[in-house]
């Protein structure tokens, strides 16, 4: 699978980050090699193995539905850019 | 042509958790905004997800409610996409591995019952809420609801009618209640439906494009917005026009729907195994935990009730049709100890007019369970009439009191003493000649119209079955 600089630069709007054409270029050039290394992967056979989600084999431990957390909201928002009525404000979203 | 419309639905539950799926947040409604949203819940960087126990037995309740496969082994993903009201960039949800698979859910329209085939369901968190009120030309953001678990619940398209459609959806919402893992208020949100809505050539096998209403949160908007939309990819296609694929609004003020962003870049959220949280692992003592403490369901309870009751289906049925009204029931049959089939049209005539007239839900009804048995109780033993009893169940809703008192104080006792009610008899045969003579001449109704009378005479309180008997012996005599 080969890569154009128009799939980095889709991918790139996916996450909201702005590239130039040179970080573009080069960005393709890394990314192609981690797909090689994937490929390169892909080659083992692994037959009869069950894929894993985690690179460690360990199950998800669970919390109990106990309140923990207090109000630290004043805490917080002295870092947010903007507030107003316990709100944190952001540019204006339009549907 | 003829055409067919295909439906589906996706349902987001609230579940009853005190706290957010992924930490220990409050997840009671209605706090001052940003009260409930901790470093968790606003995605401060290094903090990290622990999943929330009661959240996971709450997905196994529903499962075992529809009968489903349990996802022995499941997997929280990320749905990457931008939104404020979604601080970590992603949504963490569950994609290949859900943690409830095939399941399903039996409806009835009309007098049709129809499964429902349940595709699967996953745990997911919250997002917070955008409000775009008068801040300055820029959005506020309260996280409180961030980080809430849900349980999104999918169908395959089995729906063939709005009809269909809003009968799966309150099925659920009773469902969902009945087993306890929500509390089911629309208004808050608890409860909300995407729709998928597609037509076809009736008889076509083949899916038409889907356009789908997001966040329904009323039966009756749903069945408009099904409607309307249904009509208008009908008559594009008859005008020529073709369908795109799209997110739709419903506006229930115009009572249209309104496409809300077109798919030209569709959504690709890159769905990842969240390296932050570890594959979930249900255990058959888990499942055998939560099983001994599910509660009776709908409709076993409903099979039990035609058995035991000797209920018909129908009674059966609309009495399992909420779990109140099945409690309210099972606590009326067990005071009054007389025949079941009686507290049943009690439940389903008088008691749900009156709750349905005042807007009211049967746990808040004016008459108890115990308050019903009693005036049944007097019905039983030929205190009252059925008649009078209606008059007594108004003045036992408006909090006179018991039956008993009530029947006492207003002298509504049954009159049984055959001597009193010859008495009645006597003056109604002399005050009413034509009937008499009506009767004799053969007219039947004409008995009836006696029968009327020494009831009125009697105020209602003459025992009709030996008005009856007394009655027919002086015609004959």
């Amino acid at each position: 699978m080969s890569l154009t600089t128009d799939d980095v630069k889709r991918i790139a709007h996916l996450a909201r980050i702005e590239v130039t054409e040179d970080e573009a270029q080069a960005t393709l050039t890394k990314l192609s090699g981690i797909l090689g290394l994937i490929e390169q992967m892909q080659a083992v056979d692994t037959t009869g193995i069950e894929p894993m989600s985690h690179s460690q084999d360990v199950t998800q431990r669970l919390r109990e539905d106990a309140v923990t957390e207090t109000n630290q909201r004043e805490l917080f928002q002295s870092i947010a850019p903007a507030v107003e009525n316990g709100l944190y404000l952001v540019p204006k979203v339009i549907e | 042509m003829q055409w067919e419309v295909v439906i589906g639905l996706e349902t987001h539950v609230q579940l009853q958790t005190k706290t957010k799926i992924f930490c220990g947040a409050s997840t009671a409604f209605g706090a001052e905004p940003n009260t409930q949203a901790d470093a968790v819940s606003i995605a401060l960087p290094g903090v990290l997800p622990v999943l929330n126990r009661e959240a996971v037995q709450c997905a196994i309740r529903f499962a075992l409610a529809i009968d489903a496969e349990i996802g022995r082994r499941s997997v929280f993903a990320r749905k990457n996409y931008f939104y404020p009201d979604l601080p970590k960039g992603y949504q963490i949800s569950q994609y290949e591995l859900p943690v409830v698979g095939k399941g399903k859910l039996t409806i009835q329209v009309g007098d049709a019952e129809k499964t429902i085939n349940i595709t699967r369901a996953h745990l997911e968190e919250d997002a917070g809420k955008s409000l775009h009120g008068d801040f300055h030309g820029m959005t506020g953001i309260d996280l409180n609801r961030a980080g809430t678990p849900l349980l999104e619940i999918v169908t395959e398209p089995d729906m063939r009618s709005a009809a269909e459609a809003v009968a799966y959806a309150k099925k659920l919402h009773e469902l969902v209640m009945w087993v306890g893992i929500c509390d089911g208020n629309m208004q808050e949100g608890s409860f909300r439906c995407d729709v998928n809505v597609s037509v076809r050539p009736k008889g076509s096998d083949k899916l038409g494009t889907r356009r789908e209403i997001k966040n329904l949160n009323s039966f009756r908007f749903m069945q408009q917005a099904i409607e309307y939309e249904t009509r208008w990819q009908i008559e594009t296609l008859e005008d020529g026009g073709t369908i795109h694929q799209a997110t739709v609004l419903f506006d229930p003020d115009t009572g249209e729907t309104r496409a809300m962003r077109s798919k030209e870049e569709a959504n690709d959220y890159r769905y990842f195994p969240d390296p932050d949280l570890l594959p979930l692992v249900i255990s058959e003592a888990d499942i055998e935990a939560v099983k001994a403490r599910m509660p009776e369901l709908p409709e076993d309870m409903k099979n039990r009730f035609e058995q035991e009751y000797g209920l018909p289906a129908y009674d059966a049925t609309t009495i399992t049709s909420s779990r109140g009204m099945a409690d309210y029931f099972v606590a009326a049959v067990a005071e009054f100890g007389g025949e079941a089939k009686l507290v049943a049209n009690w439940v389903m005539g008088s008691v749900a007019a009156k709750l349905n007239e005042e807007g009211k839900d049967i746990a808040a009804s004016p008459v108890s369970p115990m308050q019903l048995a009693g005036l049944l109780k007097r019905i039983a033993d030929n205190t009252i009439s059925g008649k009078i009893a209606k008059d007594v169940f108004a003045a036992m809703w408006v909090g006179e009191g018991d039956a008993d008192s009530i029947i006492e104080q207003k002298g509504l006792k049954q009159v049984s003493d055959s001597g009193a009610i010859e008495v009645i008899v006597d003056e109604v045969l002399a005050a009413n000649a034509a009937m008499v003579a009506e009767y004799k001449a053969g007219k039947e109704k004409a008995f009836n119209g006696l029968v009327g009378q020494c009831m009125k005479a009697s105020k209602g309180k003459a025992n009709p079955a030996q008005v009856n008997e007394i009655l027919k012996n002086k015609l004959a005599g």
